[in-house]
């Protein structure tokens, strides 16, 4: 079992919650993958938040003048098809889809991670039911069901975050579940019910403390899904409604002029590719920070 | 031996750490043996053995690599070979058997299949003449009805039986060293005498060359010729089996050795103290200079050499010719036990029934029991306060099953259990007070599983007290310390995860952990089966002394009867969830009586290669026990008749609240077992003159 192993995790020291947060983030950081992808992350978040203030154009300001120009010193990145600033959209094109994705993972993991824990938990026929509606909803294309809702009810926040999390909450149930079968089978629960510890307690102090590292992890892995199928939405038009700019977006609208204009195209794909990299890499040093990582290499 | 099999010369091992150092696993290995030859590597866990095992067949785990030196097969150094050399010579020359079969054996693909792949793979017989090389290669490793078990999958054989079925495929190539890495641990008693009886003859008759990696001494002294002690990656003794197992040369193998509770006498062993430094953190020294009895200035600033003695051993020691003359150890004082006649019971077991099965549908709607025989039935069982119970039998025997019960785990089916002559225990955790909860307190086998991974040794240890004490603040703290403190831990330990302390000190806090509500009844299950015998033996003193402290009661469950031995002042022996005999540990242990304790007695190892065990009974796992009867029938040497199918065996008193479950009284069990005696002895001095002619 993974959770008992492993001598150099970072929980070693957890006191506060600052505290562990630091030794986390430090130990995820003392490997030079983690690093890169702490780095890629807090750049992209870093961009999210100052960039409207920094930007060089107005994303919206069309440009007769200059449609479709090669990179140059007045646009960095060039213009796009109405003669906007590569540059400047790029830039902003993550702040939707950052912010919808990573408050849908909360959800995502909330719902799923405790419908999971409370069914590894519970077990019965409940279980059995449920975990069977589950596998149903996993054997559905999710985008098509995506699309169907959204052209139902419409598009927006309150429309997208609900339904994403929904999707991406899925498996996480499955994951919950199985992480909490393993937890509970092992012996320190067992003696945390011989001496009477009430329900409640075994739950909070025995079971959550082990399955949350692994919902941790498991919510960075669907964060940066997340973020591909969100951009997957607005590449086919039903993300983000222009003109707001949105990586998914500009890829579509680049599309058409490839030959003509590469970097139109490249410049969104090279920022979504950056940030889903980047959350993949912090995914698997938090695994090995947390010393749930399952593939480690390192003899013993 | 001028051109050996295997010739290991000078072989380092080690991972580079994460800070960019080299750290060695296997330190300057020299080993070198021939056909025929079988050698025990021991050790305790960590030091090495397996890697050692596993690079004489030119595998190093992934992150491993060589340092220096080479391990020649035949005269080719396996480092150097290319990978279809490799696959040539691993399976067909060299074949490793591992620890747990059932795990190697493809749990989707028939017996026969797996066999036959071995026989293709390795040799060079034509289609027609697989499927008789596989009935064969079977026969050999004495498995019963081998066309049968051809089309039998994985898990319908026992675990004895997988682990034939391994040694079998070994065989297939007919290889000319085994490597056996802890093949009969995890294996009852009496199953591994068998193994190991089976390793033995197969090495006489075929030649092959043998390395049992091990760290029962029992096991090795009963296989090998020559023993090699490895401890932090070095060998550090080297000589024949009689040699090292009677006057070891090293203060290391010595502890060891000391450190295994004996059946002969009821005393903990001394233990060692200490644990074998991480890799890497050796030093310039001696690596045994930290725990040594007898070490000086020299040993830490001069790493000793492998030189030879006066008696072909080699040591790795500075002063060897002194460990001889290092005084005996002195066993840890036990408190007088003579007075616990008279003492009031603690608790009491009546007619205890316990079954797993669950009720079914009909079952449930009739309002009856699903008809299946219960896993443990009929115990009558009597503690005394103060008392210390010893309940053995191999696994399955529902020696668990038993404390489950008694700790509201498991729900009783029929019967009472009774708790200082007053509370009924019938009832499931949930439903016991919380005072009841406090007096009974269970340990159990592996700390790694019983300790939360995510809280300090501090987190532990205050569950207990703030539940059952109320406990918080400064006087919380103060108790965690005096607990710490009765199991000989210091105040370090208090942030501490599980993760960062040894095995040892994990079982000392779990058993802190129990001592901290003050119990009465401690139930302790397998408590040092995960350890190492260096280990055991300073757990097994210190759960004395505790017991010692407020006249505690244990039930001490173990597979490992000399621990048992060790500890108990009264031994219950159960065969299939029934009690066969019960009594004072000396007479238990003194004159097993009953078929199945004389078995279970016989089949233990001792580390005296001059000792062999005697083997009674028909290696056979029983998955459940017979309807009616006796539950020994099936197995049982001294069965006299139809009587011991039909009728449940009487329960004959011998005296010193001694009895038995058998149907023949005790005199005529002890004739029998003389009769069986002297012809065993006969047997196996006749094998044994003749496994001498054969060596060189």
């Amino acid at each position: 079992m993974a959770l008992t192993t492993t001598s150099n995790t970072a929980s070693g020291k957890r006191k506060t919650a600052f505290g562990g947060l630091l030794t986390v983030l430090l130990a995820m950081a003392s490997r030079p993958s983690g690093l890169a992808g702490l780095i890629l992350v807090s750049l992209h978040i870093l961009m999210a938040i100052v960039s409207p203030a920094i930007v060089p154009y107005d994303f919206k300001e069309l440009n007769a003048q200059f449609i479709l120009s090669a990179p140059s010193f007045e646009h960095w990145l060039g213009t796009d098809n109405l003669g906007r600033d590569i540059l400047t959209r790029t830039m902003l094109g993550g702040q939707k889809a950052l912010f919808v994705t990573s408050v849908a993972t909360i959800l995502a993991i909330g719902w799923g991670g405790s419908l999971g824990v409370l069914l590894g938990l519970v077990g019965g026929r409940l279980d059995d039911i449920l975990m069977r509606v589950v596998d149903a909803f996993l054997a559905i294309p999710w985008i098509l069901f995506l699309l169907l809702i959204v052209s139902v009810v419409g598009l927006g926040n309150a429309v997208l975050i609900p339904t994403l999390a929904f999707f991406y909450g899925i498996p996480v149930v499955r994951m919950a579940r199985a992480a909490t079968h393993d937890v509970v089978a092992l012996d320190f629960v067992t003696a945390a019910r011989a001496r009477g510890e009430t329900r409640f307690t075994i739950v909070r102090q025995e079971l959550l403390p082990n399955v949350l590292d692994v919902l941790l992890v498991e919510g960075a892995m669907r964060w940066s899904w997340m973020l591909l199928g969100f951009s997957s939405l607005s590449f086919l038009g039903f993300g983000v409604t222009p003109p707001t700019p949105d990586w998914g977006l500009m890829i579509s609208d680049a599309r058409s002029f490839m030959s003509l204009a590469p970097w139109a195209a490249l410049a969104p794909v090279v920022a979504l590719s950056s940030l889903i990299v980047g959350i993949n890499l912090s995914a698997d040093a938090l695994a090995k920070a947390l010393g749930i990582d399952r593939a480690q290499t390192a003899p013993v | 031996m001028s051109n050996p099999l295997v010739d290991v010369k000078n072989l380092s091992v080690g991972f580079t750490s994460r800070a960019g150092l080299t750290l060695p696993i296997l330190r300057n290995i020299d080993l070198a043996f021939g056909k025929g030859e079988t050698i025990g590597l021991v050790g305790e866990s960590g030091c090495g053995k397996s890697t050692l095992a596993l690079a004489i067949m030119g595998y190093l785990k992934t992150g491993l690599r060589v340092i220096e030196g080479e391990s020649l097969f035949r005269g080719r150094n396996v480092f150097e070979m290319d990978e279809r050399a490799l696959e040539n010579i691993r399976g067909g020359n060299l074949a490793l058997i591992p620890q747990n079969a059932g795990q190697s054996l493809t749990p989707s693909s028939r017996i026969g299949q797996q066999i036959n792949e071995a026989v293709q793979l390795h040799t060079k017989l034509t289609k027609e003449q697989w499927r008789d090389r596989t009935i064969e290669l079977l026969t050999q490793v004495r498995l019963p009805q081998p066309e049968l078990l051809l089309e039998r999958y994985p898990h319908e054989l026992s675990g004895g039986q997988q682990q034939r079925v391994a040694i079998a495929m070994a065989l297939a190539g007919e290889p000319d060293v085994l490597l056996l890495d802890e093949p009969t641990t995890g294996l009852d008693v009496t199953t591994q005498a068998h193994i190991l009886e089976l390793l033995r003859s197969l090495a006489a008759e075929t030649g092959t060359a043998m390395v049992y990696v091990s760290h029962d001494l029992g096991a090795i002294a009963r296989v090998s010729d020559r023993v090699v002690v490895m401890y932090a990656g070095e060998i550090v003794l080297s000589g024949s089996a009689r040699q090292v197992l009677k006057k070891p040369a090293h203060p290391y193998a010595r502890g060891l050795l000391l450190s295994i509770p004996r059946l002969k006498e009821a005393v903990v062993p001394a233990s060692m103290p200490g644990r074998p430094p991480a890799p890497g953190g050796a030093g310039h020294g001696c690596a045994f200079v930290d725990r040594c009895p007898m070490a000086e200035q020299r040993c830490r600033d001069e790493r000793p050499a492998l030189e030879p003695t006066a008696v072909q051993e080699m040591v790795r020691c500075h002063f060897h010719e002194r460990v001889e003359q290092l005084p005996p150890p002195v066993p840890p004082k036990r408190p007088d036990r003579a007075s616990l006649d008279e003492a009031d019971c603690m608790l009491q077991l009546d007619n205890l029934a316990i079954s797993y099965a669950k009720a079914g549908i009909v079952d449930q709607i009739l309002g009856r029991h699903p008809k299946v025989t219960p896993t443990v039935d009929k115990i009558d069982l009597t503690v005394r306060r103060g008392e210390i119970l010893g309940l053995v039998g191999e696994s399955g025997s529902g020696k668990s099953t038993i404390l489950r019960a008694i700790a509201g785990l498991w729900p009783p089916l029929n019967g009472t259990i009774e708790f200082a002559g007053t509370k009924s225990l019938n009832h499931s955790v949930d439903k016991r007070t919380k005072d009841l909860l406090r007096s009974i307190q269970i340990i159990f086998q592996n700390p790694d599983a019983s300790l939360n991974p995510r809280h300090t040794v501090a987190q532990i240890l205050a569950q207990p007290l703030k539940l059952y004490f109320n406990l918080r603040g400064d006087e919380l703290r103060q108790r965690i310390e005096a607990l710490l403190e009765r199991v000989r831990l210091s105040a370090d330990y208090l942030e501490r995860l599980p993760s960062q302390l040894s095995g040892g000190e994990k079982q000392r806090v779990a058993i802190a952990r129990a001592f901290a509500a003050e119990p009465d009844l401690v139930l302790c299950d397998e408590v040092t089966s995960a350890l190492d015998v260096s280990v055991q033996a300073a757990v097994l003193d210190l759960l004395l002394e505790l017991q010692a402290d407020r006249a505690t009661t244990y039930i001490f469950v173990s597979h490992d009867l000399a621990v048992v031995r060790a500890v108990a002042d009264r031994v219950a022996v159960l065969y299939q969830g029934r009690l066969c005999e019960i009594g004072p540990a000396d007479k238990v242990y003194g004159l097993p009586s009953h078929p199945y304790t004389e078995m279970l007695l016989g089949a233990v190892l001792e580390p005296d290669p001059d000792t062999s065990p005697s083997l009674t009974a028909e290696d056979v796992v029983e998955l459940s026990p017979p309807p009616v009867g006796c539950p020994f029938q099936r197995r049982c040497p001294r069965r006299i008749g139809e009587v011991c199918d039909r009728e449940a065996p009487p329960w004959r008193p011998t005296g010193r609240g001694h009895a038995i479950a058998c149907h023949i009284p005790l005199d005529e069990l002890l004739a029998m077992q003389q009769r069986t005696n002297v012809t065993l002895a006969a047997q196996s001095t006749g094998s044994e003159n003749a496994a001498r002619r054969e060596a060189p």
